[in-house]
């Protein structure tokens, strides 16, 4: 499957595909940035319920936006995270920067 | 009796996924649990991926991957003929990336030293880098 990206006023929702490694970042960076550039956006949401691997890749995008979105007071969620992609959120840290929900 | 496989690709981002999953299914005669599986495939992720932005500089190369098993150990071997690592060591510290303008995270030898059992990085300046990962995939 493919990235979706809706708005909701000032919040992104963005429906991760099937991965996020390195080559799905670079087609999803820019239309993120876009819309976070034009001032729109505050709050982003990641929902990763279809996505079945994520890498460091992954990660540093996350990272990435949260830079952008912070110093506006803006707040990055994770929802949908299957066990690995959890593992390799809490691995990394940034469930220290960033709220999770845990799905069921 | 050990299995061997070669594969050689383009350097290429959209070849990322095809090396990981192949590897996952050569190393799916181990009969691997899910974790064993998704920690393989996010080593072998990065390890490619750094091939690709780092060691061709996201220009034309090709990467190699060689894996082998023997008895219910995997070793996968990736390769590239890129520019090669000036610093081993800083390039292994965790955070560490030379691309920070690029959302690069730092994490890439960090998870494969994280999800497989051994590590080694060798690498030449204008020859190229090798990583070689080995894990076992415990009986069931």
């Amino acid at each position: 499957m493919r990235n979706v990206i809706m708005l909701e006023g000032s919040k992104m929702l963005i429906r991760i595909g099937d991965d996020l490694d390195h080559h799905t970042v670079l087609e999803l960076k820019d239309s993120i940035d876009e819309m976070v550039d034009k001032g729109v956006v505050r709050d982003i949401a990641f929902d990763f319920s279809t996505t079945g691997f994520m890498d460091s890749a992954g990660i540093g995008m996350i990272m990435g936006r949260y830079k952008k979105i912070a110093p506006l007071g803006g707040e990055i969620t994770i929802v949908g995270m299957n066990p690995a992609i959890e593992r390799i959120i809490r691995i990394s840290g940034i469930h220290k920067i960033i709220r999770m929900e845990l799905s069921k | 009796m050990s299995d061997k496989m070669r594969l050689e690709f383009d350097s290429k981002s959209s070849n990322e996924s095809f090396a990981r999953v192949t590897v996952a299914s050569f190393v799916v005669r181990l009969d691997p649990t899910l974790e064993e599986l998704s920690d393989i495939k996010t080593a072998v992720s990065e390890a490619v991926t750094n091939c690709v932005v780092h060691g061709y500089g996201n220009e034309e190369g090709k990467i190699i991957i060689e894996c082998y098993i023997e008895e219910n150990e995997i070793t996968i071997m990736v390769e590239d003929y890129g520019v090669g690592i000036e610093d081993i060591e800083q390039a292994m510290e965790p955070l560490f990336t030379t691309k920070p303008t690029e959302d690069r995270a730092g994490m890439g030898f960090s998870f494969m030293g994280i999800f497989m059992d051994d590590l080694w990085v060798e690498s030449e300046r204008n020859k190229g880098t090798k990583v070689t990962m080995k894990k076992k995939i415990e009986k069931k």
